[in-house]
């Protein structure tokens, strides 16, 4: 029985958290890159600003391409510019990449299997006050149906920048979710990111929490709250998506028992809807509470505001793990 | 890479065989689209023999030319033009849209060796080609010239027109698109169902260098593409725009019957069609089998087996 919690994998306490944009990390990582491999080539809809990949296009501008407010002629740009070998990263808000471009996603990036790597600014609700058009909870279930797609959420600044090192290395289409406003640093410089795995945040056997992107720091908060109760929640967070490990996600729910999922996005067809399906299919019948977001349109407000409208709360994820842990047999 | 050089009377007896070829077959599957295909079969026949560089025995050879066919539902004529370039067997043409064929309903470039991309979803190719144009630019080779085939009706998608915008921004003079404009799609008339007129001022408007040919008059589409690729880097100097060619061409052109009907854009023709279709072609058999025999009967495929070259 544990007597105090037990962050692990470098993953730090609330009271040590710093706010740090997402999209920052992806701009200064693709001028990192973009000096250590020439194949490297970034298109932007009109939004360079926004998505910071105005950073490589000052040190880069003849590997930059512009296309416009057009994005389905730029994911498909993208496409005919990987057939020559290029590593094209595209970037705007991901309610549009995967809304008005999933046809040209779909049709041509993923069926061609082509090596496309498309970053989606302004994931989730906690764009704020932008409102609905802007918003997006529906980016991951469009991605995730995708056959060749990989799907990466980060949580936050730390492990973007682990991921961007990744990502040139891997080869196929590819999704990852930045989102808008500063997120805290709930990893630290020493946090590994190991495709294909998950990652243990926080250790514990009294049911555990599966988070991803935004929502590993509100489930790393939630089992602080618990621990004070003297509850010990294990936090699992998972960056990779699709392919998601299946294996180190029912071992750790065959664990501790029960489980809550926490996602900025909506509960159709995002992580809570994965690891719904992967359990009941493996007959892993344990309490099992789904946070996303409701079936409901957003508004503008401020993010935390919005979070709390959709019941996206460290204190949601507590009081879900109590029920849970109240049926677990 | 030497491309095969016919004369003008060899291309129109080429392009006459793949008309052959693309009926017998959609016949054969009893599935298919082949308005389109015969309408573009001259201008495409011309490309593919003569202007196309490329390594038949290596689709992924890196300094050959691209071809993407936009309009993807032609993808029969794609095959055929593919076959007759040495690609593959004609006979492997005869299992089209069967199961586990390479040869899909609409090309997939994961399942052919030497579709460049995926097609089907229309609109979608012409970025798709200027991507590569682009690419090609990048790279250091503008040499490389990306050729784009898309379907009159086609031209009512917007992700055309934002390809079209970008590409003449950019005066990527190393693509040339070929457009077929035959005034026919599946739901009438283009010029009803919803007009795409004035075409050449609206290239022009674009920034793009126009050319006009009879789609069916070989002399003038040897004259056409070559006015098109003296434009290209390929050819020495660069004009500085992009390029169309906008062929007047006629749906089901070579079966006089059937002409001009846009109820053939998508409908297999059946024995006693095929048989007649043949025949106005000036291919007399007695059966469908002699036709398919002519092609050397269902074959396997022979072509280049890497699935996932590049």
């Amino acid at each position: 029985m544990a007597s105090s919690i037990e962050y692990t994998n470098g993953i730090q306490p609330s009271d040590k958290w710093e706010m740090i944009l997402t999209r920052k990390a992806y701009g200064e990582m693709l001028v990192e890159l973009g000096k250590k491999n020439e194949n490297i080539v970034v298109l932007d809809a009109d939004l360079a600003e926004s998505t910071y990949t105005k950073f490589f296009r000052a040190e880069f501008p003849e590997r930059f391409v512009e296309c416009g407010i057009a994005e389905q002629d730029m994911m498909n740009t993208a496409a005919g510019l990987s057939t020559f070998g290029l590593i094209p990263f595209l970037s705007s808000y991901a309610i549009f990449l995967t809304g008005r471009a999933w046809d040209q996603a779909r049709n041509t990036v993923d069926y061609s299997k082509m090596n496309v790597k498309i970053a989606a600014a302004h994931g989730g609700i906690s764009v704020g006050q932008d409102g609905c058009s802007h918003q997006s909870m529906e980016d991951l279930s469009n991605m995730l149906s995708l056959v060749n797609m990989t799907v990466l959420v980060p949580a936050d600044y730390w492990e973007t920048r682990k991921m961007m090192e990744w990502i040139p290395t891997h080869e196929g289409p590819l999704y990852f979710r930045l989102g808008r406003e500063k997120v805290p640093t709930v990893t630290s410089e020493s946090t590994p990111f190991k495709p294909y795995h998950t990652l243990e945040a926080v250790g514990g056997g009294d049911g555990v929490f599966i988070a991803t992107g935004l929502m590993l720091s509100r489930a790393v908060h939630a089992a602080e709250l618990l621990a004070k109760e003297g509850i010990f929640s294990r936090v699992l967070h998972v960056p990779m998506l699709k392919p998601m490990n299946d294996e180190e996600i029912l071992q750790a729910v065959k664990e501790t028992g029960a489980v809550v999922t926490i996602e900025e996005h909506s509960i159709y067809g995002g992580l809570g809807s994965l690891v719904a399906r992967l359990l009941l299919s493996n007959d892993v019948h344990v309490p099992t509470r789904i946070i996303g977001i409701p079936d409901i349109y957003l508004m503008s407000g401020k993010p935390e505001e919005l979070l709390v409208k959709a019941g996206l709360t460290a204190e949601n994820g507590a009081a879900k793990m109590k029920e849970a842990l109240a049926l677990r047999k | 890479m030497p491309t095969l050089n016919l004369s003008v009377e060899e291309l129109r007896e080429k392009a006459r065989a793949i008309r052959h070829d693309v009926l017998v077959a959609i016949h054969t599957a009893k599935s298919g689209h082949p308005g389109g295909p015969l309408s573009a079969a001259d201008y495409l026949t011309a490309l593919w023999m003569n202007y196309l560089n490329c390594d038949p025995k290596n689709p992924f050879w890196p300094e050959r030319d691209r071809f993407v066919l936009s309009n993807g539902h032609c993808s029969m004529l794609l095959y055929t033009l593919m076959s007759h370039r040495g690609l593959f067997s004609r006979g492997y043409l005869l299992t089209f849209r069967t199961v586990d064929s390479r040869l899909q309903g609409h090309p997939s470039k994961t399942s052919l060796p030497g579709v460049e991309v995926s097609s089907g979803s229309l609109g979608q190719g012409l970025s798709v080609a200027h991507g590569m144009a682009l690419g090609a630019r990048i790279r250091g080779t503008p040499e490389r010239t990306v050729f784009c085939n898309c379907g009159d009706g086609e031209l009512q998608e917007g992700n055309i027109w934002e390809a079209i915008m970008h590409a003449g921004h950019r005066k990527t003079d190393n693509l040339v698109v070929s457009a077929d404009w035959n005034n026919a799609q599946i739901d009438g008339y283009v010029e009803n169902v919803k007009n795409i007129a004035p075409l050449p001022e609206k290239f022009r408007d674009f920034g793009w260098r126009t050319i006009e040919a009879d789609g069916h008059d070989m002399d003038d589409i040897v004259r056409a593409w070559n006015e098109a690729v003296a434009g290209t880097p390929s050819r020495g100097k660069g004009c500085g725009q992009p390029t169309a060619i906008l062929f007047k061409t006629v749906m089901m052109h070579g079966c006089p019957t059937y002409e001009n009907i846009p109820g053939w854009h998508g409908r297999p023709p059946k024995e006693d069609e095929v048989m007649h279709m043949l025949n106005e072609l000036n291919y007399n058999y007695n059966t469908v089998d002699e036709a398919r025999a002519a092609m050397g009967g269902f074959q396997e495929y022979d072509g280049y087996g890497d699935e996932d070259g590049k």
